[in-house]
């Protein structure tokens, strides 16, 4: 395929979901099969997405300088011409979308889960009365989603940003009827709302600097220079105003309270939106503006991460919900692609984005299917020894679980040891070590966490018989997906040496690290490399550096060492789980002393909701219910006011109307009556009357005539 | 002849004067139709001293006189329907009092 072929193909990808919408949601009560028409779309784009993820990294890649480079394709038009008459360059806003690697890969994996939620649903969401609607939502969530991959400036980056942020509500809530599932959608919805407003801004702030949303003109202009309010400061200020973006939407510290909340959703949203892409979303943004993060901003994405990472992992080991175990889950690994991107070590934190996608998508719908069987039993501690009851379910979920803990010959070994190795190295470069303490000792508490659930879930004896005997393993149509999740979490798909994923294709060849553009001035020491500009660098052939050849060989030495910790660690956790839980050498029953208020603070989710309710919700409900009393009594009291002297007004008028007016009226009227009633008095119908009125008048006829 | 002198023509008016005073006074005043009537003639006779008085004094020939037995002739047919008038009125009101007919001013 040519390049305009690759274009069109994927704009066809990107809209074909948004078409399923339309069709399905207007069909979708009359027809019972419009979910079949929306299923086959979404498969048409995983067709199409594959296509050209292979077509991308075969062709569009340039080989001249001996190495893979990335070569991304543009589309774009002129939106809108605003005319500027000051200097007389119009401002132009352009729309295009920009198919690079990062946005093949990204729309392969999209497409992907799509494709196997969709099949996963249609055995699971069976007998809702609103099925063909949750799949018109899945069909929209989709195209936002797409949208947000493939757009090539940053105003699409937010209308699409906002798109996904409604189809999550609008999934989240679902079940609306359910009080506990309006109310999550509504957190989710207003806790984004906290996290877009620094989005906003900072695309405000550059949209006023450079006149343009397109991220290629946006770095080649702070590459020569022109920085927001000529300062470094507001810079860095402006990544991370775009960067609150991602917290909200990636449920990062301090905004991360609304995706534990979002389980109330059905499973299989939970899976595709909730962890494997729309919370992803933030980490792609940060991706595509990695190149103008300075030093400080980098520095603040990685406390955030690291914070990201922590605080939800320790959540994760006393929740009982299955749903919840992984949603807290999702947040920490979050953080990791967050900190490793805060570190600099993009490569593996979109490398950790994918294969986390997989298998956390395999864990949300193995989850379901264990939800499922168990007739919508979501409390681990009412299950345990569904092993032999759904094999597919548990040798799939414990594959991913051995993927998200670490272990070799999964993905999730080689993108999590990438993103520890990331840390270490930067503590090397930075002396910064306690995001190295932090990465390694989450990937202990997720090992720990993780096995806890599989053990409490599958393992042992059933506690609770009813149910067990009632468990049965689910529909084909929802272990396949699983089956092909499994499958892409293995390491083949990325590199061909298990243990080296540094030398395999995805991370050698298909994804490049950004060269960063911010000044020198407000970069890490070791970022600052020979080679000035983007062009040189790549002259000389340094598009491997991560950030600097210093980076990348440091990088080279912490590899090594955080393979060897990391597996340490991920054992330690997953001993130290089998023998509390499985083999019951340590006793926890009852708590020691000194763990009970360690275990009540992390079993209440370090009181952050109760935290949120004081300092947030509460002073909003006083504010909103003084603006309501101001509105009832000032505001209305104005108006009622108004109306009082109006009517006041209106009784003084109609009081002169009915006296002065009518008083006029009736006293000419009286004045008639009284004229008549005196002249009256002549007419007394008498002859003799008459004749004497003649004879007086002819007298005063006579006497007149005869004086004048 | 001087005696015939001193009856001159303002003797004549004064009567006629008195008399037509009288007769006009019995009209307004008299409640009685039939007196009203009378005093119309006493109107009629004081004008027709006044056209003899101004016949005799003032060379006018006999002209005063042609018109005073018109006079007289006119007034027997306005006393015969005038009494007529009467009679009808005293049929409709049962009355002759002319202060009890006073539905002119309905």
């Amino acid at each position: 395929m040519n390049e305009i072929q690759m274009l069109y193909f994927a704009l066809i990808a990107m809209f074909l979901p948004l078409v399923g919408f339309v069709i399905t949601l207007f069909t979708g009560k009359k027809l019972k099969y419009a979910y079949i028409f929306e299923t086959t779309i979404i498969t048409i784009t995983f067709i199409l997405s594959v296509i050209l993820l292979l077509n991308k990294v075969t062709t569009f890649i340039d080989y001249r300088f001996g190495y893979a480079l990335d070569v991304a394709l543009v589309w774009a038009g002129n939106w809108i011409t605003l005319p500027n008459p000051i200097t007389g360059n119009p401002t132009i806003i352009e729309l295009g979308i920009k198919f690079d690697n990062l946005a093949a890969i990204m729309l392969f994996v999209v497409s992907t889960v799509s494709m196997l939620v969709h099949y996963f649903s249609i055995a699971y969401m069976h007998n809702d009365p609103r099925f063909n609607r949750f799949f018109a939502y899945l069909g929209l969530f989709t195209f936002s989603m797409f949208g947000i991959v493939l757009t090539h400036n940053l105003l699409m980056m937010y209308m699409f940003w906002e798109l996904v942020g409604l189809s999550s509500y609008l999934l989240i809530g679902f079940w609306f009827e359910k009080k506990s599932a309006s109310d999550a959608s509504k957190k989710a919805f207003i806790v984004n709302r906290v996290g877009d407003l620094g989005m906003f801004a900072g695309v405000m702030i550059i949209f006023l600097t450079y006149g343009t949303f397109t991220f290629d003109k946006v770095f080649a202009a702070i590459n020569s220079g022109v920085l927001p309010f000529n300062s470094d400061f507001w810079l860095t200020v402006t990544g991370l105003l775009l960067f609150a973006g991602a917290i909200g939407k990636s449920a990062q510290f301090p905004l991360h309270v609304w995706l534990p909340d979002a389980m109330e959703g059905p499973t299989p949203v939970s899976a595709l939106i909730h962890a494997a892409t729309m919370v992803a979303a933030g980490v792609y943004l940060i991706a595509r503006i990695f190149p103008m993060l300075t030093a400080d901003a980098l520095l603040a994405i990685a406390i955030i991460g690291a914070l990201s990472s922590i605080i939800p992992a320790t959540i994760a080991i006393t929740q009982n919900d299955i749903k919840k175990v992984l949603a807290y889950s999702t947040i920490s690994q979050l953080g990791y692609m967050v900190l490793a991107l805060g570190v600099g070590a993009f490569n593996y934190a979109f490398f950790h984005l994918v294969t986390h996608a997989f298998f956390k998508a395999g864990l949300f719908l193995g989850s379901g299917s264990v939800i499922h069987g168990m007739h919508h039993e979501q409390d681990i501690r009412e299950m345990g020894g569904l092993r032999k009851k759904m094999p597919i379910t548990y040798y799939t979920f414990l594959f991913f679980t051995l993927a998200i803990s670490g272990v070799p010959l999964t993905s999730g070994f080689l993108s999590k040891d990438g993103v520890l190795a990331g840390t270490l190295a930067f503590g090397m470069l930075t002396g910064h070590y306690l995001f190295t303490v932090i990465g390694f000792f989450v990937a202990f508490l997720t090992a720990t966490y993780m096995f806890r659930l599989v053990i409490l879930t599958f393992h042992g004896k059933p506690r609770n018989l009813h149910k067990y005997d009632h468990a049965h393993e689910s529909p084909y149509l929802m272990t396949i997906p699983l089956i092909v999740l499994a499958l892409l979490t293995t390491f083949i798909f990325y590199t061909a040496n298990p243990i080296a994923g540094h030398s395999g294709w995805f991370l050698k060849d298909w994804v490049n690290t950004p060269q960063t553009v911010a000044p020198e001035s407000s970069r890490f020491d070791f970022m600052i490399s020979e080679a000035k500009t983007y062009d040189q660098q790549i002259e000389a052939g340094k598009h491997h550096v991560i950030h600097s050849e210093e980076y990348t060989h440091t990088m080279h030495t912490a590899e090594a060492i955080s393979m060897v910790l990391s597996l340490a660690i991920g054992g330690i956790g997953i001993l130290l789980a089998f023998s509390i839980f499985q083999w019951k050498k340590i006793s926890l029953d009852p708590l020691p002393k000194w763990m009970v208020p360690i275990h009540r603070f992390s079993y209440n989710k370090w009181y952050f909701d109760e935290l949120y309710d004081v300092i947030a919700v509460q002073p909003t409900l006083l504010l909103a219910r003084f603006l309501a009393w101001f509105d009832r009594t000032i505001v209305d009291g104005v108006v009622n006011g108004v109306a009082t002297i109006t009517r006041a007004f209106s009784m003084v008028i109609g009081w002169i109307d009915t006296n002065i007016v009518d008083g006029l009226v009736n006293f000419s009227a009286k004045l008639a009556d009284w004229f008549g009633y005196l002249f009256r008095k002549t007419q007394t119908g008498s002859v003799q009357t008459y004749i004497v009125y003649a004879i007086v008048s002819l007298i005063i006829a006579f006497v007149l005539l005869v004086t004048i | 002849m001087e005696v015939q002198s001193s009856i001159g023509l303002s003797h004549f008016l004064f009567i006629s004067v008195t008399l037509f005073s009288l007769g006009l006074f019995a009209v307004v005043t008299r409640k009685n139709a039939v007196m009203i009537l009378m005093g119309v003639e006493l109107i009629l006779n004081a004008s027709m001293i006044n056209f003899v008085a101004f016949s005799r004094f003032g060379n006018l020939g006999v002209n005063g006189h042609i018109m005073t037995l018109f006079v007289i002739v006119v007034a027997a047919a306005e006393a015969a329907i005038a009494l007529a008038i009467v009679l009808n009125i005293y049929k409709n009101f049962t009355t002759v009092n002319v202060d009890e007919i006073n539905s002119l001013k309905d």
